[in-house]
């Protein structure tokens, strides 16, 4: 599927990343496709996040190639994506200040950056707390934040690593019920977990990383029923932790 | 001890009495040290930042040199902008040399160097929080000077009111390029310094008093304003 102006679908060939002498990730290789959510799991120490970072070119492969559907597009491709950290880096603003942001960096004037920042706000429940100091928000809110600041970047793809790991339950599933919506509404969704329960929730795909290979990528409800792989198995009895 | 009673009295005195003369070295100090911190600021700040988040061949050498200048003698700082002012010297004919602005000038040069190591410093902890999501905005190292000079500005403060100290406090450079002029160069360190060669060390002690509430004074109005603006932005 090729939408006419879509940086999808991305596809990954052989890629590989090492850090000194030690493979962090051996021959990837990978096609995503617009659609649901796409979840990359695997036990702690699997890659998952150094992947993410190599998709959205925080960090340059070693080898392989990450290629994306629209290289030459209007909007350059790294303008499309956005990406959420584990721990949300905001900055020393106030809440509206967080969200618009980007929005000033991507060239938008001052009244419609504020503009489209509040839309974001509105969309996670923020928009009470615009004049707020980002950093006094509570960490749920602090991530809720951080959705609204990328959301209102409407990228295509947005890559979420880890997303509610330091989150307690009930902030954990605003923040799903965000991604979710985000989803509904076309954005691509590529996110790490290593929360069982939460990828069954959210993926449409999963892609299994197990010590920086990809073992499986295949419809979530295929891989629950019955994963091909003996690690994915033995992870998803909870008995692959490394 | 003697000296230190009669040295309070005579402080509270020039206060209570609004002495001009006195006052009129007061605020020239003020005026000089607090111009002298804009100017360098203007410099040495950016110049922190961009030490922060570029990373050049050399750079470790810019960094152990601008090290090495916080602890710039100010009587050689002095000596320098005296040979750029004086007569024969390359800016001679501006004719600055033995003004307030030569004095400026000299402290300010004296506390770029401190002002740019010690936000280099402050900054590069910020940008390591922040790099990795700057980056993902699509925002390089030249476009996050301007973000970590402003999301850092509560600890700039503090470098700000640093470079402040040392200025109001320095004599060296002030004496060489100023030439403690009576009611036109002389401000309290040198006043201090010509009192004290005098033997009036009670009148030099309460000039000495007299700065040292000035710097208080000064470092107070900025963590009270740092408090107040840290309140509404965090
Ligand atoms: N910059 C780096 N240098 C060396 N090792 C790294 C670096 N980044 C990650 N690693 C290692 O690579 C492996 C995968 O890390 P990561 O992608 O963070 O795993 P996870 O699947 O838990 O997100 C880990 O063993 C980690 O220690
Ligand atoms: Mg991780």
């Amino acid at each position: 599927m090729r939408l006419p102006d879509s940086i999808l679908p991305l596809l990954v060939e052989g890629l590989c990343y090492r850090a000194g002498a030690v493979e962090i990730l051996r021959d990837v290789g990978f096609t995503l496709e617009a659609g649901g959510p796409s979840l990359v799991i695997g036990p702690n120490g699997a890659g998952k996040s150094v992947l993410l970072r190599l998709l959205h070119g925080l960090l340059a492969p070693s080898a392989g190639r990450i290629h994306w559907g629209a290289p030459e597009g209007n909007v350059p491709v790294a303008r499309r994506q956005a990406m959420l950290f584990q721990r949300p880096v905001l900055l020393r603003r106030s809440v509206l200040a967080n969200a618009a942001y980007p929005l000033r960096l991507a060239g938008l004037g001052r009244a419609e950056a504020a503009a489209r920042a509040r839309e974001g706000l509105a969309l996670v429940g923020l928009e009470g707390l615009a004049e707020r100091p980002a950093r006094r928000l509570s960490g749920g809110e602090q991530q809720r934040l951080a959705l609204a600041r990328a959301a209102a970047l409407q990228p295509e793809v947005l890559f979420l690593d880890e997303p509610c790991a330091n989150l307690d339950p009930a902030a954990t599933r605003a923040v799903e019920e965000i991604v979710a919506t985000l989803a509904a509404r076309g954005t691509k969704i590529v996110m790490t977990t290593h929360d069982l329960g939460q990828a069954r929730r959210l993926a449409a795909e999963v892609l299994f990383l197990h010590q920086g290979r990809l073992l499986e990528q295949a419809p979530a409800e295929a891989f629950f029923a019955g994963p091909a792989t003996a690690e994915a198995r033995a992870f998803l009895r909870g008995e692959l932790l490394w | 001890m003697q000296d230190l009673a009669t040295a309070f009295a005579t402080a509270l005195g020039l206060v209570a009495t609004a002495d001009p003369a006195v006052t009129g070295i007061l605020l020239l100090s003020l005026r000089v040290s607090l111009t002298a911190v804009a100017l360098a600021a203007l410099v040495g700040l950016p110049l922190g930042a961009l030490l922060a988040v570029a990373r050049f061949p050399g750079r470790r050498a810019v960094l152990v040199t601008l090290n090495a200048l916080m602890g710039l003698p100010p009587v050689v700082a002095g000596l320098l902008i005296y040979l750029l002012l004086s007569r024969a010297g390359p800016l001679g004919p501006l004719g600055l040399l033995f003004t307030p602005t030569a004095m400026v000038i000299a402290q300010a040069v004296l506390i770029a160097p401190i002002l740019a190591a010690l936000s280099r410093q402050v900054l590069e902890g910020l940008w390591e929080e922040y790099a990795e999501q700057l980056r993902s905005f699509g925002a390089g190292p030249w476009r996050a000077v301007p973000t970590l000079l402003w999301d850092g500005r509560f600890a700039l403060l503090t470098v700000l009111l640093a470079g402040f100290g040392r200025a109001a406090a320095e004599v060296g450079a002030v004496m060489i390029v100023g030439g403690n002029i009576e009611g036109f160069t002389r401000v309290m360190t040198t006043a201090i310094a010509l009192e004290t060669s005098k033997g009036d060390l009670p009148l030099a002690l309460a000039l000495g008093l007299m700065l040292m509430a000035i710097v208080l004074a000064v470092n107070a109005l900025a963590q009270g304003l740092r408090d107040a603006a840290a309140g509404s932005a965090g």
